[in-house]
């Protein structure tokens, strides 16, 4: 029986140690141990995306995964992306065309994009919706969400 | 924090995590890919007393040839896996084009097939193509393990056969054998969402294109998805003409009992059954058939 474990893992590169209580989500893990707010908490029931992050280089809801399952992981978060000062092409890309306002559901969109991106070269704008149609914004209307996606992967062409 | 408090097991082998369910018993929940359970948890529909994650479990995933012929997969084979499996493809076409319907593909990287079926939310699109495959399930507790058929796996909703003691392990898809073409088809509100309703079908055809065998099921239509017995009997030895999709159609909708809730009306999932089971039954029938009807409203 357990209600607290000590896990090790991995994000942005940097290893990281603690003790959390089990049932403990990775979202709040990251935003209220480790002090990565980037990443935002909005349903918890895993239909808003606002959560998510990649895990193994796969994007997931962080807030339907324990902290103690990312034992031995490497994640990345939003804080992640850019290099230093340099921002990353994809944030660039919605700063350029607007993609956010409140920007609340920015860092998720970002995380989405990223894993996106990297299985889908050259995609069309339709793909590029359906790609993100598991993440919620209530301020954009999506179309520059979308252009700024389309914008990366032009770059990148 | 947001579930309630638990004990937490991360069994690393089968017999570690049997042994706990034969513990723990009703009071111990599985943790696999967490897509349903978690937000239960986050919401505490459900506050388990233990869960016993077996994400950490080697040999629960994998996706294998069977020397019988048919596939094997393993429970903890995420729901993403399946979808970019060529030999799930080649060997059962329809579970790969339902899969893009579940969810979006940050809860398919996470989501398991195992966690679907034991799940078995009458809405969800792995149950519905496990019981038109005529898969089998093997179930195992500490003292041993059984097979289930699908026909006997789903009771009711999110109502399976699995004992309390039982850990669903892994699913056999037999082989077809001869000409099959298969179609699915679903309709939901938005992107993503649980199906309002929907069918998946296989034709069994001979070289003249008439029927030797005609699999329908419909979902999110009952408890349980369900096989259309009425109307896959009609189809039997006919030629699948567009009368004949009709004619299924209407049998279809005849034989459902749906509920009403906020999301349709039960005569509105009766009516969309009926058209779902008739355009899958097209697609079926189309020469290179596509895994999306996209851009087409229903009804």
């Amino acid at each position: 029986m357990t209600t607290e474990r000590n896990i090790r893992l991995t994000v942005n590169g940097k290893a990281y140690e603690s003790l959390v209580p089990v049932r403990m989500t990775l979202v709040d893990f990251l935003r209220g141990e480790l002090d990565l707010t980037g990443t935002h908490v909005g349903c918890e029931h895993g239909v808003c995306g606002a959560c998510t992050i990649l895990v193994d280089g796969s994007a997931m809801r962080s807030c339907l995964m324990l902290a103690v399952q990312a034992d031995g992981a490497s994640l990345m978060t939003v804080e992640g992306l850019a290099d230093g000062p340099e921002l990353h092409p994809l944030q660039r890309a919605f700063q350029r065309n607007h993609a956010l306002q409140c920007g609340f559901c920015t860092p998720g969109l970002l995380m989405t994009a990223y894993e996106f991106l990297r299985d889908t070269s050259n995609p069309t704008e339709e793909q590029v919706r359906e790609g993100i149609s598991g993440n919620i914004c209530r301020c954009t209307g999506y179309a520059p969400i979308v252009q700024a996606i389309l914008d990366v992967s032009q770059e990148a062409g | 924090m947001k579930p309630a408090r638990f004990d937490y097991y991360s069994p690393s082998s089968r017999d570690e995590a049997l042994e706990l369910l034969g513990q723990y018993g009703d009071d111990a929940k599985i943790l696999a890919g967490g897509q349903s359970l978690m937000p239960m948890m986050n919401m505490r529909l459900v506050r388990p007393k233990v869960v016993i994650d077996i994400n950490r479990i080697a040999g629960l995933s994998h996706i294998s040839p069977r020397r019988d012929a048919g596939l094997a997969i393993g429970a903890m084979t995420r729901q993403r896996e399946l979808e970019r499996s060529a030999l799930v493809l080649e060997t059962a076409p329809l579970l790969s084009w339902a899969i893009p319907y579940i969810g979006h593909f940050q809860i398919r990287n996470r989501g398991t097939v195992g966690g679907s079926l034991a799940h078995s939310d009458p809405a969800a699109e792995i149950p519905a193509v496990c019981l038109t495959l005529e898969t089998e399930f093997e179930l195992a507790n500490s003292g041993g393990e059984r097979t289930v058929k699908a026909e006997d796996f789903f009771l009711n909703h999110l109502t399976t056969a699995l004992e309390p003691v039982e850990l669903l392990t892994q699913i056999r898809i037999p082989q077809t054998v001869g000409n099959w073409r298969w179609g699915f088809q679903e309709v939901c509100r938005r992107d993503g969402d649980f199906a309002l309703v929907g069918a998946a079908t296989m034709l069994h055809l001979d070289d003249k294109g008439i029927c030797l065998e005609a699999r329908i099921t419909t979902f999110g239509a009952g408890g349980t998805p369900m096989r259309m017995d009425a109307a896959e009997v009609y189809l039997s030895g006919s030629s699948v003409s567009t009368d004949d999709r009709s004619e299924a159609a209407r049998l279809v909708s005849d034989a459902l009992d749906p509920i009403s809730d906020i999301h349709a009306s039960a005569k509105y999932r009766q009516d969309v059954a009926g058209v779902m089971v008739r355009r899958a039954l097209e697609q079926a029938l189309l020469p290179q058939a596509l895994p999306f009807n996209e851009g087409e409203d229903a009804a």
